[in-house]
């Protein structure tokens, strides 16, 4: 009767405190991806021929997230009948963007992000197999553009 | 040491292959963070412990990698992959890999 209670108590628990804390996370994702809105991100590897890049580096963004009590408790209930989990697509989707978020903030002052790969690997719990939390890893390689105010000679060092 | 993930780097040309190197390591979680990490898992979000975990096994990777690349005469490494398993419970396998090779500055052309 009180293991009852107790997962009573975290059901509630997840679903107050748990969708609280998610609605907090994407409303800062939000406003740091305004900031961002400016500076180009993308997927292949061929660098601008009509520019020229005096730097490039590797830029790397990684977050681990867990899904709270009560999304889990309701993705095991869905698994019984099958069809999309919604619980576990917000998961996913708050761990990229925070992820990219942070590749971006390592390298905010890039002109260009190219070769972006995710990487997402699940952690195991090892009691069970449900997917508790996901670590999300962004890689990509950062570029910076000559400014007008550099000479030629900085390209060759 | 140069890393990239594309498969040029820009301003430089590759003048020498060297083929795959490699770094990994395995971490387990340890328990203080592993009891923080359960009771964070009722209410959801980042695991803090666990991303500095991570962060901390990829940069240990990497060190493994550069080492093999300079060992080669290597000095900078393209084309880089990560890759995250988990091999038992409570303990995972970080993987980055890439090819190693020697670069020098192009001349700009003018």
């Amino acid at each position: 009767m009180i293991q009852l209670y107790f997962v009573l108590a975290f059901l509630f628990l997840g679903l107050s405190v748990g969708s609280l804390l998610e609605r907090l996370h994407y409303r800062r994702i939000r406003r740091r991806e305004l900031g961002f809105a400016t500076q180009p991100v993308v997927t292949f590897g061929m660098f601008p021929a009509d520019k020229t890049i005096v730097h490039a580096e590797l830029a790397l963004g990684s977050v681990v997230i867990s899904v709270d009590y009560f999304k889990r408790f309701a993705a095991s209930l869905k698994k019984l009948f099958g069809g999309e989990i919604h619980s576990y697509s917000s998961l996913l989707d708050r761990a990229r963007r925070e992820a990219l978020l942070r590749l971006k903030e390592s390298c905010a002052d890039a002109d260009l992000i190219l070769n972006l790969r995710f990487e997402t690997s699940t952690i195991s719990n090892g009691n069970n197999s449900n997917i508790g939390s996901v670590e999300v890893l962004a890689f990509a390689t950062a570029v910076w553009y000559q400014t007008c105010d550099q000479r030629p000679e900085v390209l060759a060092g | 040491m140069i890393l990239t993930n594309t498969e040029t780097i820009p301003g430089q040309t590759i003048v020498d292959h060297y083929g795959l190197v490699q770094g990994s390591t395995i971490r387990a979680k340890n328990i203080g963070r592993d009891l923080m990490a359960g009771l964070k898992n009722l209410v959801g979000g980042e695991l803090k412990g666990y991303t500095e975990l991570l962060q901390e096994s990829r940069d240990e990777a990497l060190q493994r990698m550069v080492e093999q690349a300079e060992e080669l005469g290597a000095n900078a490494v393209v084309n880089l992959r990560f890759s995250t398993s988990s091999v038992a419970a409570g303990a995972a396998e970080i993987l980055c890999y890439g090819t190693a090779v020697r670069v020098e500055a192009t001349r700009p052309s003018l």
